[in-house]
């Protein structure tokens, strides 16, 4: 339960890190620990106590199939971890051109839409 | 290995004191350094929990991620500026927490949360039975996301096709000047 | 003189080719040992990136070329399609109608193997061509951008 716990405190500390702080390669790097929490916990949830990873071996009887892990979150996550890395991509991308436009990185100042 | 709480204990105390120095530290270098330390962390995680498969992924994905964010803000303004306490944004993380808190009591209260290390797999035992005599491939993940589930996996390549072109898009040519016809009239 | 110093020159000579194979071992043997295209294709654009860290970029574009990593990027994505949509006609979209072949080898298990290449080739182009973009941008300095508000 306390495995859990930690979890949820690894997403809520990303999260304060997203909205708290004004400048905004820390806001992206929020993001980036909320996508470690989440990736976390789905594994977590599918893991079996003394289990073996889910690849079966030339000679493996009934028995052994039985102690594998869970697959199915672990397909989910590899498809959560490959869109994490091309939506820091593209929010890169944006920071570089806010700073090329504004000369900044604080958000205070790039929100005050000076004509 | 039979109990692996210990390291699993270890592992996400670690990631915990990352975070925080990646959140509070003020040299962008030095946060950003500290944020891939929590994606290795994680990567060894994996291959506790049982997740191979993952942790390659993670691995080289968690390289790159190194790259792209220290290209994007090394070479630019390296400090941050912190000059007050937002009290409104500390009030609000802490709702966030306690609604988090709150559904998964509500939710799991009744039924009792499943327990760690004791997976539901009603769907799973399915993939697990017939994936190698039906698909022919041994590892099940693969068989997952490539036969039975290839929908998803055409979506994701998808999104990730999207992501790349937007970037690309917008890191097409040099910043244009204003320009200074436009003058306030 | 581009890139960085003698020693990593000569140091990615050596190793860039390794890379290039590994990420390949993975990518083919997706289905029989644990990584898949997705991991087989980052670690593919990790060689193509140290070339062009070690080397600038004029070396690492005569290698591959920007037109060339685009098309293959295009196909990579057409090819998954195309899969797909042959499976339409044997019964659903993405069934699996290739031959399964025998267990436990190389060539088996049907449409898995040539969706890890489409992908492994999607996958890896694209976060080249990414990591290019990125490098190429040139930022203006921030003494011309003051100059310009000042004027």
């Amino acid at each position: 339960m306390t495995v859990y716990f930690l979890c949820v405190v690894l997403l809520t500390m990303g999260l304060y890190c997203l909205v708290a702080k004004k400048n905004i390669v820390k806001k992206v790097i929020g993001v980036v620990i909320m996508d470690y929490a989440v990736n976390l916990y789905l594994i977590i949830i599918g893991y079996k106590t003394g289990g073996t990873a889910p690849v079966v071996e030339p000679g493996m009887g009934e028995r052994a199939l039985e102690r594998f892990v869970d697959p199915l979150p672990q397909a989910l996550v590899l498809t959560s971890i490959v869109i994490g890395l091309g939506v820091l991509a593209l929010m890169v991308s944006m920071c570089i051109r806010l700073y090329e436009k504004h000369g900044t990185f604080d958000m205070s100042q790039i929100s005050k839409l000076r004509g | 290995m039979e109990n692996i709480t210990p390291q699993l204990y270890t592992l996400l105390v670690f990631m915990v004191i990352g975070s925080i120095v990646a959140i509070e530290t003020r040299n962008l270098l030095s946060a950003v350094i500290s944020v891939s330390a929590v994606g290795f962390a994680l990567s060894v995680a994996f291959l506790f929990l049982g997740a191979p498969d993952i942790a390659i992924t993670q691995l080289v994905v968690e390289i790159l991620v190194l790259i792209i964010l220290i290209r994007g803000t090394i070479l630019l303004d390296n400090t941050a500026v912190e000059l007050h306490r937002d009290t409104l944004a500390v009030i609000v993380t802490l709702i966030f927490f306690g609604l988090i808190l709150g559904f998964g009591a509500m939710i799991f209260g009744s039924r009792g949360f499943p327990a760690f290390g004791e997976p539901l797999m009603s769907v799973s035992r399915v993939y697990v039975m017939r994936g190698l005599p039906e698909t022919h491939a041994a590892n099940i993940v693969t068989s997952v996301i490539l036969d039975y589930r290839a929908y998803d996996t055409m979506g994701e390549a998808t999104v990730l096709f999207g992501s790349i072109l937007g970037a690309l898009a917008l890191l097409r040519k040099d910043g244009k000047v204003a320009k200074k016809e436009v003058v306030p009239a | 003189m581009k890139g960085l110093t003698l020693i990593v020159k000569t140091i990615t000579d050596f190793v860039v080719a390794f890379i290039v194979v590994f990420g390949a071992y993975i990518v083919l043997y997706g289905h029989l040992t644990p990584g898949g295209g997705f991991a087989g294709g980052v670690i593919i654009a990790c060689a193509f990136i140290l070339l062009m860290l070690g080397h600038g970029k004029e070396v690492a574009f005569s290698r591959l070329g920007e037109r060339l990593a685009h098309v293959l990027d295009s196909a990579g994505a057409l090819a998954f399609l195309i899969i797909g949509w042959i499976g339409f006609w044997g019964g659903y979209f993405f069934l699996n109608v290739f031959g399964r072949g025998e267990q436990f080898r190389l060539i088996s298990s049907g449409m898995i193997l040539p969706i890890n290449i489409a992908i492994a080739f999607k996958v890896g182009t694209s976060l080249f061509i990414v990591f290019a973009a990125l490098a190429i941008f040139r930022r203006r300095s921030f003494r011309s951008m003051i100059e310009d508000e000042l004027s």
